[in-house]
């Protein structure tokens, strides 16, 4: 796994949340592309890792979501065919920092160590529709939120298409599919379950920076 | 030792600078540099890359108005532009990128590549250069009319197959001991059309180790591409382009016709 790659603004609330500030100064009109950001290495973690939340930070946000990993290596591939490029899924949660802006790279958001907790790899024949699966996450034991992986803007085929068009997708890389507008948001001392239906279960315990 | 990576005859071997365009491999056989498929010099883990660290190439791409400029100038002061790029992008000295057929405005970076060599969290400044392995030269490939103001530069314009060259070389930082005083130039089809200092950089090579160990983990293999001087020229299929940092290397690189229908 060289590449984790998150969508932005890829569930319709999301984008219609963003969507008025598209038409003004600096972004003028909506983006025609997927808005992409990567995860780098020093953010993947496990299951039961620990993650700090970030000195100065009261809280962050919850990106309860499924990883697309990449099987065969996908170099410009068409939707019809993307599917098959596709080895499994798995749990992530892909965090950040509220109140990420539109026009800059989100590293200062996105990047923190241990912000891409994921899950073990479930291969994709356990998958009947990745469209249709039902992402539950809790903190604390409560229930926090629940959204069903339908009415993407971008589904996973489309996704897969339009980032190989100009970045080869190797083995092992994963594609995330993007998280709804109001994501829950946890504090240090909270742990968090994201629980996807057939995928499987990722837990985190959040402390405070100097703690892990 | 300067050190490069280099496929010949089937395998992957490293190599030593050897006089003039030769090079001697790991196992003592000499060869032309131009007999060899040149890698990466080392592989790479995060690749960052700085966007207008240098002032005049930001008052070449920016504000129209020199109010709007300053203005600019003077956020840009505050906080370094850093976005990230795939390892999908990476290829090595005398390579071919693409040039697609909707480009209309491609242009080269020539930049100076400072390789992490030792993990740190919260560097300071004045340690900074501790954690440098060493140096290499960046050809770091833009398509402005790409660009969209989404989590701008975006992927699509900066993450693209073939569009992060490196090498040749990997400089030991021992054998560079001051990364803030490099000449840094681009010759386009041999001639000469970018140049620039290192010492122009808005954030040197300190100050961005330390800006970012204070966000992350910096850990062995990870690089920092530390931004691009002005003189930003559209290139086309055919284009030789050889950028070169002073005491660090001369990267050559052609760009080719878009081989998709």
């Amino acid at each position: 796994m060289k590449m984790v790659i998150g969508v932005l603004l890829n569930f319709p609330d999301a984008w219609a949340a963003a969507e008025p500030q598209m038409h003004h100064a600096p972004h003028f009109q909506p983006p025609r592309h997927p808005v992409l950001y990567f995860k780098p290495a020093n953010t993947w973690c496990g299951d039961g890792d620990d993650i700090a939340v970030p000195a100065g930070v009261s809280e962050v946000e919850l990106g309860a979501t499924l990883g697309v990993v990449i099987g065969e290596p996908a170099c410009a591939v068409r939707e019809s065919e993307a599917m098959r490029h596709v080895a499994g899924y798995r749990v992530v949660n892909d965090i950040g920092l509220p109140e990420t802006g539109l026009l800059r790279p989100p590293l200062a958001q996105k990047c923190r160590d241990r912000f891409c907790p994921m899950g073990p790899v479930v291969p994709a024949d356990r998958v009947a529709d990745p469209g249709k699966l039902r992402i539950r996450i809790a903190v604390n034991g409560r229930p926090q939120a629940s959204h069903a992986t339908v009415g993407l803007l971008r589904s996973v085929p489309q996704l897969l298409s339009a980032i190989s068009e100009f970045a080869t997708l190797d083995t092992g890389d994963m594609v995330l599919i993007g998280v709804p507008a109001n994501p829950p948001r946890a504090h240090s001392g909270d742990k968090v379950v994201v629980e996807i239906d057939g995928v499987g279960r990722l837990e985190n315990l959040f402390c405070a920076e100097g703690a892990t | 030792m300067k050190t490069g990576r280099v496929v010949h005859g089937g395998a992957i071997h490293r190599c030593t600078p050897a006089g003039a365009d030769r090079i001697r491999l790991a196992d003592g056989r000499l060869l032309a540099e131009a007999e060899v498929q040149w890698l990466a010099p080392f592989e790479p883990r995060t690749i960052f890359a700085l966007a207008l660290n240098y002032a005049q190439h930001a008052s070449e791409l920016a504000a129209k108005s020199s109010s709007d400029q300053a203005g600019f100038l003077q956020a840009q002061m505050h906080q370094p532009i850093v976005f990230l790029k795939g390892a999908n992008s990476v290829v090595g000295h005398r390579s071919f990128t693409r040039r697609p057929a909707e480009a209309e405005f491609m242009h080269y970076e020539c930049e100076l590549a400072v390789v992490i060599g030792h993990e740190g969290r919260r560097i300071r400044r004045a340690n900074a250069l501790a954690h440098v392995a060493g140096y290499t030269v960046a050809n770091d490939y833009a398509i402005r009319n790409f660009l969209e103001p989404y989590f701008r530069p975006n992927l699509r314009v900066k993450s693209r197959d073939g569009g992060t060259v490196l090498g040749p070389w990997l400089v030991p930082a021992a054998e560079l001991p001051d990364p803030m005083a490099l000449q840094l130039t681009t010759h386009l089809d041999g001639a000469l059309v970018q140049q620039g200092c290192s010492a122009d950089m808005i954030h040197d090579v300190p100050s961005l180790i330390e800006y970012l160990s204070g966000l992350m983990t910096l850990s062995p293999g990870d690089v920092i591409l530390t931004g691009t001087p002005a003189g930003s020229v559209d290139v086309t299929a055919g284009s030789e382009v050889v950028c070169t940092v002073q005491g660090v290397g001369s990267l050559l690189n052609t760009l080719v016709s878009d081989w998709r229908a």
